[in-house]
């Protein structure tokens, strides 16, 4: 019984985790990975935040076509992230810059940080899950 | 010869190694991550579009639409599908992945 109240306990504990995503779609399993992780988290009720810096803002283009190379398409399944009460998407200004994309190229509504905003937001994370 | 890379510009400095070593008649084909490379308002589009003076740059077609890039190729890259791969391995009597 005492083992019960100690998980009741526990489960009342809300962290603020990052999933910060560096990696493009289909090239790597990284970014297949990573959503489903994020997906399996919101499950336990917590802080998430989902980053996409580098080269994992490419993750959110619009427009993908993966039948050509007979891999599945999980664009979509970003936009299915608002259903988890997952709605803290944040992408990178610089990272877009250098890829020459805007808010408009991408699949979802995202929050653009600067690098300063950026550090920030992950100095303030309890767990940071990388991609 | 046909230089083959696969690995994003903006993550690894494959495609740097390859346009180092590539010689002048040269075939470059980017394939998988390396085909963001060749695409309008990334940083190495300015590498791609110099090495097209003295080298022939080509991306695949399947892997631009599955990462959303179709529509966005640099001028001067030629886009091939999986027939126009076997071709450029065909006609090129070796080649190198730049993995």
């Amino acid at each position: 019984m005492s083992d019960m109240d100690e998980m009741d306990d526990g489960s009342g504990i809300v962290k603020k985790f990052m999933f910060l995503n560096r990696k493009a779609p289909h090239g790597t399993v990284y970014a297949l990975e990573g959503l489903e992780v994020v997906l399996i988290t919101a499950a336990f009720d917590q802080d998430v935040s989902m980053v996409f810096t580098d080269d994992g803002v490419f993750q959110l283009m619009k427009g993908i076509d993966s039948k050509g190379i007979e891999v599945k398409d999980f664009s979509k399944t970003y936009r299915a992230l608002e259903g988890y009460d997952i709605e803290k998407l944040y992408v990178d200004q610089a990272s877009m810059d250098a890829r020459g994309l805007t808010e408009d190229d991408l699949i979802v509504d995202v929050t653009v940080l600067s690098v300063d905003e950026m550090a920030n937001l992950m100095a303030e994370q309890d767990v940071v899950i990388s991609f | 010869m046909l230089h083959i890379v696969n690995k994003s510009a903006t993550e690894r400095s494959s495609l740097d190694s390859c346009l180092r070593m590539a010689t002048k008649g040269s075939a470059v084909l980017l394939i998988e991550d390396a085909v963001y490379a060749a695409t309008n308002g990334n940083t190495a589009a300015a590498k791609i579009q110099a090495a097209a003076a003295d080298l022939k740059i080509y991306a695949l077609g399947p892997d631009l639409a599955a990462r959303g890039m179709a529509g966005r190729v640099l001028d001067g890259v030629n886009v091939v599908d999986y027939g126009g791969f076997v071709d450029l391995v065909a006609e090129h009597s070796n080649c190198q992945s730049w993995l």
